[in-house]
C-alpha cells in the first residue's frame, strides 16, 4: 500500500520551487449573512474589518450601528463570500475576538429578512421625468426631494430589488446612488441569544 | 504613595481615599497584584511616569533594562514560556512600540502570554503627528490577541487586570495596553483584580464529553494510531504533560510532537518518535502518513508540519483537540473536533479509557510497532562525522552529553535556521517548559533575549542559546543586558559563515546560486564577548570541542562559544516543498537530490 501511495504521489507531482505547498483545490464559493453583536468601543469595527483584510476574506456588504444604547452594543451585519471552510473559519475567528459578544450566521440559521435602503438621484427633464415617476411607483420608491430637473428617491428592499431599480434609472438620468448595505434579522420569535 | 504622603496630599475636609492614585501608580500596583516579578523594558518620554513608579517600587518589582525593545519582548516570551506565567514588557511610544511589533507577532503565532505596556503621547496630542507618536493600537491590532488604548485613569487598573486575564486565558497570546502620558499622571481610583473587566471574556475550556467518548472509542479500535501533540500541551501547564504521559503509556501508542511541543513527552522514552514535520524524523513523518487514527492535541496542522496538505495522512481518521475553535478545520479537515484545554481533555480521555476498560489491539500494535521499528532503523539523523572539521550535529551531540551530566536543570533557547532544527533533532527534552524557540514566526534574534528572560526566571539553571552566526547578530546588543544583570547565559554559536538554511534552499532548489547568503565580515565573537565584559571561547577542531564546552559550563557570566563548523552541511531529513510526509529525503539521498526541480 505504501509503495502504491509512493508511486501515486510521484506521478502526480508538479515541480515547485516554493517553500510552501501548492494551493489546495477550491471548493464552491458561498455568500453568507452574518449578524455580529459587539461591544461598541473605539477600534472595534477596525478589529472586525482588519481580520477580514488580514486573512484575505471578502466582504460584499457591511452595515454597523449601535443598537443598544444602555449596554453600548452595536450590531454589525456582514455579507461575506467564501468556501464553506472559509465561512466556518470566519465565524470561529470572529468569536475569538474579545469585544465580539455573539456571531450568528443568518444564512444557516433559518429564514431571515434582508433589507437595504438606497437614496437615488435622477436628473432630467421632459418625458423622462414622467417615466421615472411611473417606475418609482412600481418599485414603491418614494420621492424625498424634487427640483424641476431632479428627483431623489428613497427605496427599501432586497439587494436585487435595489439593483433592478438602479438599472432602470440608468437610461433615465441616474446621477448618484447612496446605499446603506444590508441589515438583516431572523424571522419568527427567535432572538439573537438562541443557540444555532 | 506612602500613607504619610497620601495624608499630606489629600484635601483636609475629606478622609484620604487609599484607592485614589495616579495612572502610573495604578499600573505598577496592578502589575504587582497580578504577580509580576520581572518586567523587561526600555524607558522613553511617554513612559517616564511609570518608570518613576518603578524607581519607587524597586523592592517589589524588578525591571530589566534591555538594549532594544525587540529584546524586551523576546525576553518576556522566554520568561513566559519557561515559567508558564505571563511575561511583561514596558516600552515607550512611537519607535518603542514599533520595535516591539516583531516580538508581539512572535508571541501571537506561538501562543505565548505576554502583556506589553506602551507609552503614548498625551491624549490631546494624539493624531497631531506629535514627537514619537505612532498609532500603536492600529499597528498592533493584527499582531496581538487584543489591545487597549486607555483614555481614562479610572480604567487603568481594570484594563491591566483584564489584559492579564485575556493574555493567559483560552489560547494564550500577547496583549498591548497603550497608555497616554497624561493618563499616567491623572488621578483615578484603583480597582483590584477581582473587579470584573469591561468584556466578559470566557473561552470554553471544558471538553464536550460525547466528543471525548467518540474519540476514545476510535482510539480503542485503532490499528495504526499516532499521537501528534504540540505547544498547546505546554501551554496547558505541567499537569497536561503528566496526563499526556499517562495516556500514552496506557494506550501504548507512538507519539510525535511539533517543534513547539518538545519536552511535553520525554525524548528518552521508547514510544517517542521524535519531532515531525519538514525536518522531523523519518519514523515520525511516516507514522503520520500511514496511521489510521491521528490524535492531535494542542497542535495546529501548520504547513511546516503537514507538507503538501492534499496528501497529508490520507487514510486516517483525525481527532483534533484544541482550545481555539478557529484552529479546527483551518488547514486540515478533521473528523472529531474537540474544543477544550489540553489538560481537561486528557483527563477526560483517561477517565473514559479506564472506565470502559479499553485495551489497545495487541496484534495490531505489534505489527504497527514492527513497521515503526523498520522506519527507525533508517537512522534518519545519521551524518558523516569528520575528525578534522566539527560537524554541527556532532557539536550538539557533545553539548547534549555534557548538559545531561550537569546537575543543573537545562533550558535551551534557539535562534532560527539550521542550528534550530539540529537543536530540535539532536538535543533531548524530557520536561516541558525547557525549550524556547521561535516556531511560528521564525524570528532570527529570538534566542539571546529569550535566554536572558529564561535565566531571570531560573537564576540557578543552565540556560543555553543555540545560535547561528547570522541570527545572533540580530539582537547581539543584548549581551550588555546579560552582563548588567549577571545572567550567565551561554551562547553556543554554530558558526558556518552562512545563513545556513537560506544557503541550503539555494543549493537544493535555486541552482546553487548563493544570492546574499554568505555572512561576510563576521566579528571575532571571542573578542566581542570580551569587549562586553563576558567570556569568549572558540572551538576550531573536534579535539577542542569537549574542552570548550566544559569551560563554558563553568563560567559565571555570559559566555559566547564560537564553534567553527562545517560550512556546507545541510539539515536532513527534509520534506521538500510541495511534497508529502512519505516523500521526505534523508541525508544519503541528498546527493541524489532531484535538482531538476529547479
Amino acid at each position: 500500500m505504501i509503495q502504491a501511495l509512493k508511486k501515486r504521489a510521484k506521478s502526480s507531482e508538479k515541480k515547485s520551487k516554493s517553500v510552501y505547498a501548492p494551493n489546495p483545490v477550491n471548493e464552491e464559493i458561498e455568500s453568507h449573512t452574518l449578524a455580529i453583536i459587539v461591544e461598541n468601543e473605539p477600534g472595534v469595527l477596525s478589529r472586525v474589518i482588519g481580520f477580514f483584510t488580514g486573512r484575505g476574506y471578502n466582504i460584499d456588504s457591511l452595515t454597523v450601528a449601535e443598537t443598544d444604547h444602555e449596554e453600548t452594543t452595536s450590531r454589525i451585519t456582514i455579507v461575506a463570500r467564501g468556501t464553506p471552510t472559509v465561512i466556518e473559519q470566519i465565524k470561529a475567528s470572529l468569536r475569538q475576538l474579545v469585544p465580539v459578544k455573539r456571531v450568528r450566521d443568518l444564512t444557516t440559521f433559518g429564514p431571515h429578512i434582508e433589507r437595504e435602503l438606497a437614496l437615488i438621484k435622477v436628473a432630467g427633464r421632459g418625458d423622462k421625468r414622467i417615466e421615472t415617476l411611473r417606475i418609482a411607483d412600481v418599485f414603491r420608491a418614494r420621492p424625498v426631494d424634487s427640483t424641476l430637473e431632479s428627483f431623489v428617491f428613497e427605496i427599501t428592499g432586497t439587494t436585487e430589488k435595489v439593483d433592478a431599480f438602479i438599472e432602470l434609472m440608468k437610461p433615465l438620468g441616474l446621477v448618484d446612488v447612496s446605499r446603506t448595505g444590508i441589515a438583516a434579522i431572523s424571522r419568527g420569535a427567535t432572538t439573537h441569544d438562541d443557540e444555532d | 504613595m506612602s500613607t504619610k504622603e497620601a495624608k499630606q496630599k489629600a484635601p483636609k475636609t475629606k478622609p484620604a481615599n487609599p484607592a485614589q492614585m495616579s495612572g502610573a501608580e495604578m499600573v505598577i500596583k496592578a502589575l504587582i497584584e497580578q504577580g509580576v516579578e520581572v518586567i523587561f523594558g526600555y524607558p522613553g518620554g511617554a513612559v517616564l511616569p511609570i518608570y518613576d513608579e518603578i524607581f519607587k517600587n524597586k523592592d517589589k518589582i524588578k525591571h530589566v533594562l534591555v538594549r532594544q525593545e525587540g529584546g524586551a519582548l523576546h525576553a518576556a516570551e522566554g520568561y513566559a514560556r519557561s515559567t508558564g506565567k505571563v511575561g511583561c514588557a514596558l516600552v515607550t511610544s512611537g519607535p518603542g512600540a514599533t520595535n516591539a511589533v516583531t516580538g508581539l507577532t512572535d508571541a501571537l503565532l506561538d501562543s505565548i502570554p505576554v502583556v506589553c505596556i506602551t507609552g503614548q503621547v498625551p491624549t490631546f496630542l494624539i493624531g497631531t503627528d506629535a514627537f514619537q507618536e505612532a498609532d500603536t493600537t492600529g499597528i498592533t491590532r493584527p499582531c496581538t490577541k487584543h489591545n487597549y488604548l486607555v483614555k481614562d485613569a479610572n480604567e487603568v487598573a481594570e484594563t491591566v487586570h483584564e489584559a492579564f486575564h485575556v493574555a493567559r486565558s483560552g489560547r494564550p497570546g500577547p496583549v498591548v495596553i497603550d497608555i497616554p502620558k497624561d493618563v499616567q499622571f491623572a488621578p483615578g481610583t484603583y480597582k483590584d483584580a477581582k473587579t470584573p473587566g469591561k468584556h466578559n471574556y470566557k473561552p470554553k475550556t471544558q471538553a464536550d464529553i460525547a466528543a471525548i467518548e467518540a474519540a476514545v472509542e476510535l482510539m480503542a479500535n485503532a490499528k495504526q494510531p499516532v499521537f501528534y501533540t504540540g505547544g498547546g500541551i505546554i501551554n496547558a501547564g505541567p499537569e497536561a504533560s503528566k496526563l499526556l504521559r499517562e495516556l500514552v503509556r496506557e494506550t501504548g501508542f507512538p507519539i510525535t510532537s511539533t517543534l513547539m511541543g518538545l519536552g511535553a513527552y520525554p525524548a528518552n522514552d521508547k514510544q517517542w518518535l521524535g519531532m515531525l514535520g519538514m525536518h522531523g524524523t523519518f519514523e515520525a513523518n511516516w507514522a503520520m502518513h500511514d496511521c489510521d487514527v491521528m490524535i492531535c492535541i494542542g497542535a495546529r496542522f501548520d504547513d511546516r508540519v503537514t507538507g503538501r496538505i492534499d496528501k497529508f495522512s490520507p487514510n486516517s481518521t483525525k481527532i483534533h483537540i484544541d482550545i481555539d475553535p478557529s484552529s479546527i478545520n483551518k488547514n486540515i479537515h478533521v473528523h472529531i473536533p474537540v474544543v477544550a484545554d489540553a489538560a481537561s481533555a486528557l483527563r477526560a480521555m483517561l477517565e473514559v479509557w479506564k472506565k470502559r476498560k479499553y485495551k489497545a489491539d495487541k496484534d495490531a500494535a505489534q505489527k504497527w510497532w514492527t513497521q515503526i521499528e523498520q522506519w527507525r532503523a533508517k537512522n534518519c539523523l545519521a551524518y558523516k562525522n569528520d575528525d578534522k572539521i566539527i560537524k554541527p550535529q556532532y557539536a550538539l551531540e557533545r553539548l547534549r552529553h555534557f548538559t545531561e551530566k550537569d546537575a543543573r536543570d537545562t533550558y535551551i533557547t534557539t535562534e532560527v535556521g539550521q542550528h534550530q532544527m539540529w537543536a530540535a533533532q539532536f538535543l533531548a527534552f524530557n520536561e516541558p517548559n525547557r525549550w524556547m524557540t521561535s516556531g511560528g514566526l521564525g524570528t532570527m534574534g529570538y534566542g539571546l533575549p529569550a535566554a536572558i528572560g529564561t535565566q531571570m526566571a531560573h537564576p540557578d539553571a543552565l540556560v543555553i542559546d543555540v545560535a547561528g552566526e547570522a541570527s545572533i547578530q540580530m539582537n547581539i546588543q543584548e549581551i550588555a543586558t546579560a552582563i548588567q544583570y549577571r545572567t550567565p547565559v551561554k551562547v553556543f554559536i554554530l558558526n558556518n559563515q552562512w545563513m545556513g538554511m537560506v544557503r541550503q534552499w539555494q543549493e537544493l532548489l535555486h541552482g546553487e546560486r548563493y544570492s546574499e547568503s554568505y555572512t561576510e565580515s563576521l566579528p571575532d565573537f571571542v573578542k566581542l564577548a570580551e569587549a562586553y565584559g563576558g567570556v569568549g571561547l572558540r572551538a576550531e577542531t573536534p579535539d577542542e570541542l569537549d574542552g570548550v564546552i566544559e569551560k563554558m559550563l563553568k563560567t559565571d557570566c555570559i559566555t559566547i562559544v564560537d564553534v567553527c563548523v562545517a560550512q556546507k552541511e545541510n539539515c536532513f531529513p527534509m520534506i521538500p516543498s510541495g511534497k508529502a510526509h512519505n516523500e521526505m529525503i534523508l541525508s544519503p539521498d541528498a546527493e541524489a537530490f532531484d535538482k531538476s526541480l529547479v
